[in-house]
């Protein structure tokens, strides 16, 4: 209990402070998730859009794999991006090993699954009530596909945020590849895990606490910015 | 009462494009589920005034019309527009309006807009016809309102009005009225009697047989996939060749 | 209505402005830096937070640390993801060199290992002077014990120790024997929740946030001596390693003033590292 307490006093005093260590870390964080989201939507977009239009040979082997891939571990995730950037690995002329954009990339290795899956789930659900009507309108495949992702922005943006959720809240991809650098990949849950290993429960929670307040900043951000686009210009 | 006004077989050919009739149907079949829904049809329309295909429920007269607008891909036979196969040239002339409205989550404009873009229509005409298909539909006053947000009845003369905007020759519906309100499905019946005043080959399946005395210029009777009559409107309504369509028009459940 | 240009618009603008944020980071990559790759327990210490410091407002090199475990340390500088490697198990490290992963292995610094309990104490080893009797009485009374278990320079010691006592814990994993296979400081967590004893460096139980009325109860002998060894990765091996810039740290580490900076790092007035470095080795 004394514990839960003194997190919740120390989260308080970091905030109000803007401790800059702080600041930090919670900079890193939002810059490697949310860029890993977007990319990741742009990805998941196109191929969920595509998955749920297009019909060819080992489709619904496609979906099923997306769709398992959904439950990643991020460690893995972050294993198989290490071993392709590692200087033994593939990619490693890219010296790209232990940098903020390593972490980015095994993010969105992680996300576009969800990101695929979910987006085909709801292009499918359009599909039902669109497809006759676009097919007789002329729609090529991909027109379909556009007009289904824009028809279903509402629910899209959902989809976004549980990528983004994902993102944010693992620890085991970008531990790996970022190596948990001090001022340079260190974000807010590698320094939970840091913390903790180091017995600091309360300083870990009160990290904890400010991830939770950024998770729902962000969130809220998302939604804020959705109500005004739809009184702005009803698309 | 309306007034059919006489067919204009003169504009048949519209822009300048090789005429679309007559529709014909050889042998034509559809199975579905291992069920045959549409038997062996031979079918011939040269008229171009309004064609009703009507028939009981069941009879096929969805499927029939889907065929024809090659959303559906037939067992057998083959459809064939002005001696033409369907391809995606001949599709390009046809819209469809469906019985229930399709309409995207946009405004009522945006919806008309995008289906102008689809046919690659350049952006200074889609304005003009976006206009003109609005005022055409008795909805200026309503083009930045989400078109989901429109009653049943205006939600479909936007339909309506969005497949007018694409200027096809041929314009095929399904059951265009069967949900709305009398004030609404009159709307939607001067509209297309328009339509066809300005030459558009219309083919409407309905069950209402109200509606098919008012719009039709000939009728194709459709019962248990097979196409039992086919003659002009007035021979078949003062004396139909089947005992199946006369039960039909006296008011029966025919089986 | 073109809303559909907007749409994308907007989107290329967004995607432009969170890659520009970017790029001063990418800008930054070029400034000096090596990569250490190093282990927990030493990182947990904050020997580092105290020394690299100094190192680098002398020479203007950044010193990145990766901090896991020992065997991660050696197999990423195997992998060529590091440019030195500072850990504390001798016999690796120089199977390390000899396999011409490094150029050369030499002594840097040691601390010791002790034996923390709980105040309960069940196993009745506090102020015993020979940890390897303090472990046969663990094993006799089959205290619980809780091992990283994760071949780290801490863990080999530890096995070393069982291994003197002529006690093999593994048939014992899972019921007092308790396998945790994570890094110091979780192992000490664990070890705290579960009233475990725990063979741990002292630097990190120092600065162990979470002894919950645990102590010290076997500490000072020989065997309990942990020296750390610094060692460059080749560069014949891995183009890639910036060797001039890891030389320069591995000479200012064993060199005065990297020793002087060891030997000044204090938790609660108490030395945890003893520089020993001395001659070339």
């Amino acid at each position: 209990m004394a514990d839960f307490l003194q997190a919740f006093h120390t989260a308080v005093r970091l905030i109000v402070t803007l401790d800059p260590r702080l600041v930090e870390i919670v900079l890193l964080s939002l810059k490697v998730s949310l860029l890993a989201v977007a990319i990741a939507s742009t990805i998941g977009f196109a191929v969920g859009g595509a998955l749920a239009v297009y019909r060819f040979p080992g489709r619904a082997a496609v979906a099923a794999l997306l769709s398992a891939l959904m439950g990643l571990p991020p460690v893995v995730a972050g294993l198989f991006v290490y071993l392709l950037l590692s200087n033994a690995g593939p990619l490693g002329v890219l010296q790209l090993l232990y940098t903020p954009t390593a972490m980015i990339i095994a993010q969105v290795v992680l996300v576009v699954p969800i990101i695929a899956a979910l987006t085909r789930q709801a292009c499918e659900n359009l599909l039902e009530e669109y497809d006759e009507q676009l097919r007789s309108l002329g729609a090529s495949s991909s027109a379909i596909v556009a007009t289904l992702l824009w028809d279903g922005r509402y629910r899209l943006i959902t989809v976004v945020l549980a990528g983004f959720g994902r993102a944010i809240a693992e620890v085991g991809a970008v531990m790996i590849v970022g190596g948990n650098i001090d001022h340079v990949t260190r974000t807010m849950t590698t320094a939970i895990a840091l913390e903790t290993s180091k017995g600091e429960i309360a300083l870990a929670l009160a990290l904890g606490i400010v991830l939770l307040l950024t998770a729902f900043a962000v969130n809220a951000a998302f939604m804020g910015v959705l109500r005004f686009a739809t009184r702005l210009a009803y698309a | 009462m309306l007034d059919q006004a006489a067919p204009n077989d003169s504009k048949v050919s519209i822009n300048g494009h090789t005429p679309l009739l007559p529709l014909e149907l050889r042998g034509l079949s559809y199975e579905a589920n291992g069920k045959r829904v549409i038997e062996r049809v031979d079918l011939t329309i040269k008229e171009s005034g309004i064609t009703v295909i009507m028939g009981p429920n069941g009879a096929g007269k969805s499927v029939l019309l889907r065929l024809m607008h090659g959303l559906i891909t037939p067992t057998a036979g083959e459809v064939r527009w002005g001696g033409k196969r369907l391809d995606r040239e001949l599709a390009r002339r046809q819209a469809m309006v469906f019985q229930k409205p399709v309409l995207l989550r946009r405004s009522a404009a945006a919806n008309i807009w995008h289906a102008l873009g689809l046919r690659g229509i350049a952006r200074g005409d889609r304005a003009i016809r976006v206009g003109d298909a609005l005022r055409l539909a008795g909805l200026e006053s309503r083009a930045a309102t989400p078109a989901r947000v429109l009653s049943g009845g205006e939600q479909q003369r936007l339909c309506l009005a969005r497949a007018l905007s694409l200027e096809p020759d041929i314009l095929l519906l399904d059951e265009p009225t069967a949900s709305l309100d009398p004030a609404s499905t009159l709307a939607i019946e001067e509209l297309l009697l328009d339509a066809q005043r300005d030459g558009i080959k219309i083919v409407v399946v309905t069950h209402d047989v109200g509606q098919a005395r008012r719009l039709a210029c000939d009728i194709v009777f459709l019962h248990q996939g097979r196409i039992i009559e086919h003659q002009s409107a007035k021979s078949f309504f003062d004396q139909p060749d089947s005992d199946v369509a006369q039960a039909f028009l006296a008011g029966g459940l025919v089986l | 209505m073109t809303l559909n240009l907007d749409r994308r618009t907007v989107v290329h603008i967004a995607l432009a402005a969170l890659l520009g944020t970017l790029a001063p980071r990418i800008a930054q990559a070029e400034d000096q830096f090596i990569v250490v790759q190093s282990t927990t327990s030493t990182q947990n210490s904050g020997l580092f937070e105290h020394i690299l410091p100094i190192f680098t407002k002398k020479t203007g090199i950044d010193v990145r640390v990766v901090a896991v475990g020992t065997g991660q340390a050696l197999k990423n500088a195997e992998n060529g993801d590091g440019d030195v490697v500072l850990v504390h198990s001798k016999p690796d490290e120089e199977k390390f060199v000899a396999e011409g992963w490094g150029v050369k292995r030499q002594d840097v610094m040691y601390n010791d290992f002790v034996i923390v309990g709980p105040a309960a104490d069940p196993a009745k080893i506090a102020g015993l002077k020979d940890p390897v009797v303090g472990f046969k009485k663990i094993a006799e009374t089959q205290a619980a014990f809780a091992s990283r278990g994760d071949d780290s320079g801490t863990n080999k010691a530890e096995i070393k120790l069982w291994e003197d006592a002529g006690i093999d814990p593994k048939p014992a994993s899972g019921k007092w024997y308790l396998e945790t296979g994570s890094g110091m400081g979780a192992t000490l967590n664990t070890a705290v929740g579960k009233q475990a004893y725990a063979l741990t460096d002292r630097g990190t139980w120092l600065s162990f946030a979470n002894k919950d009325g645990f102590k010290v109860l076997v500490e000072g002998d020989p065997k309990l001596f942990n020296q750390y060894g610094v060692i460059l990765v080749n560069p014949a091996k891995h183009p890639n390693v910036k060797a001039k810039e890891g030389q320069a740290f591995i000479d200012w580490l064993t060199g005065s003033e990297g020793q002087a900076a060891i030997a000044s790092y204090k938790i609660d007035g108490q030395q945890l590292f003893f520089p020993n470095a001395g001659p070339q080795s």
